[in-house]
């Protein structure tokens, strides 16, 4: 069995990036000239990795599959950015926001990782106010913060409820910059469909290319570079509904992962708390109401069964239930965070009380999210002015206003806090391969906090990744330029053609988004919120028959060489339903319950998760074994050398 | 109780940018009024593609209204009959029963056409790229709360800045401008006084590009404001020819 080096360096915690980065191998400016990087995405960390790369001098190619590198998903994300900036002089630390993140992740995450991530957040900030990221302010010229999730300090940063929007448009106007001064190229509107791999003189097999579909053409093309970065997001689209934009996919890490990168804690998938529910089976994906609602929102359901029962029968208007008769839940239960537990607890509360038949619509899958108290306290205008966009957009969605009538919310698929495998240098277990954001696995453990993700995105693309990927690259400068018509490119773009021909030929009956709906209904009901042994057995066979259904009647109308819509959903479908199963064998193994990952034989009495820490202490990462055979499982330890493990307690 | 409409859906669909478009029509029955404009055309879709023809192509990819992809022009409006809203946030509560729908791709020099209802809009990459950034690179900025930006200021720049760059600006002009989203861009730093440091360059520079892409100029008929679903003000315009003016006054 292969041992994993994660590469921490020595030294104290609060010291260890900074001997790294003392002691680290560089490359000098008219060598990083000569290098050519790939970097596949244009989200926060793919457009601030290749910006930031592109001025420090290197030679760019940035891909994405959208029109331009600013409608990439990280667009979406609304509540903030979390810094330990400590403006708020509320008792925020470098140290307090590790040890959030940490706690938050429930004790499944790297702590060297985390306290770097920690530590660079405030240059993050500093960056993105230098781009002219317009956050929100005070009358006195300073910047504003708000409360997330699993905190008790004000320590996000916020831009109305369009601070993804923001921060994209900043890393992506660093990247208009980048392209107009000749050191990165764009590639849009083109898909990554495998990774290539040329071995060195010493036969060892490093990450030189990749095969792209361009998808206006339908050509399949060859890019070479020295280093290939990875940017390309979650694999959520799995579930089929889900807060990811429609393109949105795992194909990327599934590449990586059948070259021999590992695919680490594939189980882990966040489960948002406050999204509109579901209302139809033709509906494409869910919409998420921002967590920073949950600061001035209460959740509740009826307290009286009959209540419910009316509510779900459309017999009763919810101002009609008087507050003696409202079960607020999280206040309940967790009277110290209240209704702001982080999403895992949220969300497992939501669905504990609609399990029991408390649900509030006619589904009876959706909880109430309640203004009705905060606008009595500050008054309308107040809320209007923090909230105004997103209340209408719930109106628009639902034809409800939430200004009068308590939001409907259910948990939904947001993050998937598993991916690639990579060391402290954010490499893979493949030399010269790089995995940046959503991806990797690093950050995060076993759920994330709000308003973190794009701390962690702009962490590895602007202050991570450019110092680590140099220790690679430092090795790589008398490496000249990669021809792209070397028979390993030959033959990775023969498989491709080859994959892509077997799709066209099953010549079926079912469109990809009908098996896709099948699929994300199987993962949903038996690898969703709450998961048993038998649950993930049961999905672990369905897989399979979905798999068959994929490969014996699927259909792609048009033709291969051409656009072809239909084709990039088929081929990142595959892909899902492969992540599917991993998610599965993942899930099933991990025989404990920590963050996202709840299997209901592991609990407490009062229901809440329960980790074995002397038994699962470790990031599982899987190998891939070949086509039909079961991928094999390392083991990273997690040694905790400064943080005493604890059970994650938000009730005092 | 689920409401349910029947209509008529009447969709340019065109193979290629230099080939031949048409109209087609097709027949929707008992869609849900709570299905979203998108959803509803993935219906028709579904429906195409089990008959064995080739599905409408369309750009489309948050579905929340922020990426900027999706990009109809329906019924004579881009992204259709609601206002402040992308085309993925229509519902189809918005249309009667028995109505016919008209669906067409941005009708604009600046965006030729790529297949049906789908566009080419690099031109907005390209001037973005020619001037629509603070000239800096990663790391050594000052401090984020070493200088001061009024409340008013910093609202007024995240208004501007709310652009998503979908194009309808362009959509909606009869003279084919981006001054919309050119003053958006140039607003947002020119207000900010990190944007300031090279404003007139930024402003030259970008509004340059628009002209060389073959984008019109601004008669002020202000349909771009009416159709902008971010409701971006003209009044960015204003603020872009002021910037202009004073940048050409100093060369």
């Amino acid at each position: 069995m292969a041992t994993i080096d994660s590469k921490i360096p020595e030294g104290a915690l609060a010291e260890k990036w900074s001997n790294y980065k003392a002691h680290q191998k560089l490359v000098n400016p008219a060598n990083k000239r000569k290098l050519d990087i790939i970097v596949v995405g244009s989200g926060l960390a793919g457009a601030s990795a290749a910006a930031t790369l592109g001025s420090l001098g290197f030679k760019v190619k940035c891909f994405c599959i959208q029109d331009s590198p600013r409608r990439a998903h990280s667009i979406a994300a609304q509540g903030g950015i979390n810094a330990a900036k400590n403006y708020q002089n509320d008792g925020d630390s470098v140290y307090r926001l590790f040890m959030d993140t940490i706690k938050g992740g429930d004790y499944r995450a790297r702590e060297a990782n985390v306290y770097r991530l920690a530590e660079v957040s405030n240059n993050i900030i500093d960056q993105c106010v230098a781009q002219g990221v317009p956050f929100a302010r005070e009358y006195g010229g300073t910047l504003a913060n708000r409360s997330f999730g699993g905190s008790q300090v004000s320590r996000t940063f916020y831009a109305r409820g369009q601070t993804g929007q923001q921060l994209l448009l900043g890393a992506y106007s660093a990247l208009c910059y980048q392209v107009n001064q000749g050191n990165v190229e764009l590639f849009t509107r083109c898909e990554m469909l495998d990774l290539v791999m040329i071995k060195d003189d010493k036969g060892k097999e490093r990450a030189r290319g990749i095969i792209y579909r361009d998808l206006v053409s339908g050509e399949i093309k060859r890019c070479s570079a020295h280093a290939v970065v990875v940017g390309t997001g979650g694999y959520g689209n799995a579930y089929f509904l889900s807060t990811n934009a429609m393109t949105s996919n795992g194909s990327a890490i599934m590449q990586c992962y059948r070259k021999g990168a590992w695919f680490a804690n594939p189980a882990f998938a966040q489960i948002h708390p406050t999204c509109i529910p579901v209302q139809g089976d033709k509906q494409s994906k869910l919409t998420l109401m921002s967590e920073s609602l949950r600061n001035d929102g209460r959740i509740w359901v009826p307290k009286k069964l009959e209540d419910a029962q009316k509510l779900q029968k459309g017999l009763i208007n919810p101002n009609d239930i008087p507050d003696e008769d409202r079960d607020f839940y999280l206040e309940r239960r967790y009277p110290a965070f209240g209704n702001l537990v982080p999403r895992d607890v949220a969300s497992r509360a939501a669905k504990e009380r609609c399990d029991k038949g408390y649900g509030v619509n006619a589904t009876g899958l959706a909880v109430f999210l309640d203004f009705k108290y905060a606008i009595q306290t500050f008054g309308k205008q107040v809320i209007a002015d923090k909230y105004g966009n997103l209340f209408d957009m719930y109106e628009e969605i639902t034809d409800v206003n939430p200004y009068e009538n308590p939001m409907m919310i259910f948990p939904a698929i947001h993050y998937t806090m598993g991916g690639l495998w990579v060391d402290y240098e954010l490499q893979t277990s493949i030399p010269g391969l790089f995995a940046i954001g959503e991806c990797n696995f690093s950050d995060h453990g076993a759920n994330r906090l709000g308003a973190s993700a794009l701390m962690q995105g702009l962490a590895d693309g602007y202050f991570v990744l450019p110092y680590t990927i140099q220790s690679y690259l430092a090795d790589q400068i008398s490496i000249p330029r990669f021809s792209t018509d070397l028979p390993e490119f030959e033959a990775a773009e023969k498989a491709v053609k080859e994959r892509i021909a077997k799709l066209m030929r099953i010549n079926g009956k079912r469109s990809v988004d009908s098996i896709h709906k099948e699929l994300g209904h199987i993962m949903w009901e038996y690898v969703g919120m709450g998961r048993t042994e038998e649950s993930l057995k049961t999905a672990i066979k369905k897989l399979d028959e979905v798999e068959k259904t994929f490969w014996t009647d699927l259909r792609i109308p048009g033709d291969a060489q051409t656009l072809n819509v239909e084709l990039e959903k088929a081929l990142r479908l595959i892909d899902f339903i492969e992540t599917g199963k991993l998610m599965a064998y993942d899930a099933l193994n991990r025989e404990e319950s920590c963050g996202g990952h709840f299997r209901e034989e592991h609990q407490t009495p009062e229901g809440e998760a329960l980790r074995h820490d002397d038994i699962f202490s470790y990031v599982a990462c899987w190998s891939y074994k070949g086509e039909g055979k079961k991928p094999e499982m390392l083991k990273e330890p997690l040694n905790y050398e400064f943080v005493k493990v604890e059970t994650r307690n938000y009730k005092n | 109780m689920e409401k349910t409409i029947s209509f008529k859906l009447k969709i340019w669909r065109q193979r290629g940018p230099k080939e031949k478009g048409q109209f087609k029509v097709y027949e929707m029955k008992d869609i849900s009024t709570d299905a979203s404009f998108l959803e509803m055309l993935d219906i028709l879709n579904e429906q195409l593609i089990n008959a064995g023809e080739e599905p409408v192509v369309f750009d489309h990819d948050c579905r929340e209204g922020i990426c900027g992809m999706c990009s109809l022009y329906i019924n004579g409006y881009p992204h259709g009959p609601a206002t402040g809203a992308t085309t993925c946030q229509l519902y189809m509560r918005r249309f009667k029963d028995g109505e016919t729908i008209t669906v067409e791709p941005w009708r604009s020099a600046g965006f030729p056409i790529i297949r049906d209802l789908m566009v080419d809009r690099t031109a907005y990459d390209k001037i973005m790229q020619a001037g629509g950034y603070v000239s800096i690179n990663t790391g050594g900025v000052p401090d984020a709360n070493s200088i001061p930006i009024s409340k008013e200021k910093a609202d007024l720049a995240m208004d501007a800045a709310s652009c998503i760059g979908c194009g309808a600006c362009v959509a909606a002009c009869k003279n084919g401008s981006a001054m919309l989203f050119v003053s958006a861009k140039v607003s947002q730093l020119a207000l900010l006084p990190q944007g300031q440091v090279e404003a007139e360059r930024r402003v030259k520079a970008m509004l340059a590009k628009m002209d060389e892409l073959g984008f019109g100029n601004c008669t002020n008929t202000r349909a771009c404001e009416a159709e902008c679903p971010k409701n971006v003000s003209i009044s960015n315009i204003a603020r872009l020819n002021r910037e202009f003016i004073v940048a050409k006054l100093r060369d």
